[in-house]
């Protein structure tokens, strides 16, 4: 395994055992941070916080590299418009995760663990990517 | 709002918002990539030549973080309340509307908030939106 994959491994482990330990690989915990109705579990907010205050420190030196630690290139978005698919599109998530509770990583994370709830739920968010995919591609060769 | 302190778990949720942070801190300083979960999926099914092999590893590690988990120690609870038809009515939503978005909570709401990105501000702000009405119109309005 070469270096960049080697550290991909990693860091999705790590990234699977921080969801894993934080509760967001639970849908019910998610679910009942997203019910602010009813008994609300502010749990999941601490999560974010967690993950962006340590997040904020590596950004900001990463912004100022020209290539990473392993001499790869930067691949740091740089768009900053604001559009109609982005936000489309976020609304739509949202949607999709108040109703099951899971989004694509913690969905993973319990397919890896055996849920059987879970591999429906990956294999059809799999299918709606490649639906987006065909749509693209279609629009694509129309414009063409 | 009620707070439903007995199911707060801080310590856990930060603890583990930390490792997703650290996770994140490392791919963009090593690998120089955004730890997006949507994006790396996405990217499986529209393979380009050099940039598969990373996105597999990115994900084994994901699904091994359970099982690495599973070896040492009993999992944690992963209840999912969710019906099948209603897993792959969220599953399609979230995988075509990740894809629209650029992003999900890992890209967007981890990565782009840590960098004050101004799409992931907003696409943040939009999926926790609908995601909050999302959950009180199926647990209130229409459940109850």
């Amino acid at each position: 395994m070469n270096r960049p994959n080697l550290f991909a491994f990693i860091v999705g482990l790590v990234f699977g055992l921080g969801l894993l330990i934080s509760g967001m690989a639970n849908p019910d915990k998610v679910l009942s941070f997203l019910d602010l109705a009813g008994a609300w579990d502010p749990s999941l907010a601490l999560v974010m916080g967690g993950a962006i205050a340590v997040g904020s420190i590596a950004f900001t030196i990463a912004g100022k590299r020209e290539r990473s630690l392993i001499a790869e290139p930067m691949r740091i978005p740089t768009r900053r418009d604001l559009d109609k698919p982005l936000v489309l599109g976020s609304l739509g998530f949202g949607v999709g995760w108040g109703l099951a509770g899971f989004c694509p990583g913690p969905a993973l994370v319990a397919l890896g663990a055996g849920e059987t709830g879970a591999v429906v739920f990956v294999v059809s968010m799999l299918v709606g990517m490649a639906i987006y995919e065909l749509i693209e591609q279609s629009r694509k060769t129309a414009e063409a | 709002m009620t707070i439903d302190w007995a199911s707060f778990t801080p310590w856990s949720a930060l603890a583990g918002g930390v490792l997703i942070g650290l996770a994140a801190a490392v791919f963009v300083l090593v690998n120089g990539r955004i730890a997006g979960i949507s994006g790396i999926l996405g990217g499986l099914l529209r393979p380009q030549s050099g940039d598969l092999s990373w996105r597999v590893a990115f994900v084994a590690g994901m699904i091994a973080a359970p099982l690495l988990w599973a070896a040492m120690t009993t999992l944690p609870e992963i209840l999912i309340e969710a019906s099948v038809p209603m897993l792959v009515a969220a599953g399609l939503l979230v995988g075509v509307s990740t894809r629209y978005a650029g992003g999900c909570t890992s890209g967007h709401g981890v990565c782009g908030i840590s960098r004050l990105s101004p799409r992931s501000l907003l696409a943040t702000v939009s999926f926790m939106a609908t995601g909050f009405i999302t959950v009180y119109i199926v647990r209130h309005a229409i459940g109850g």
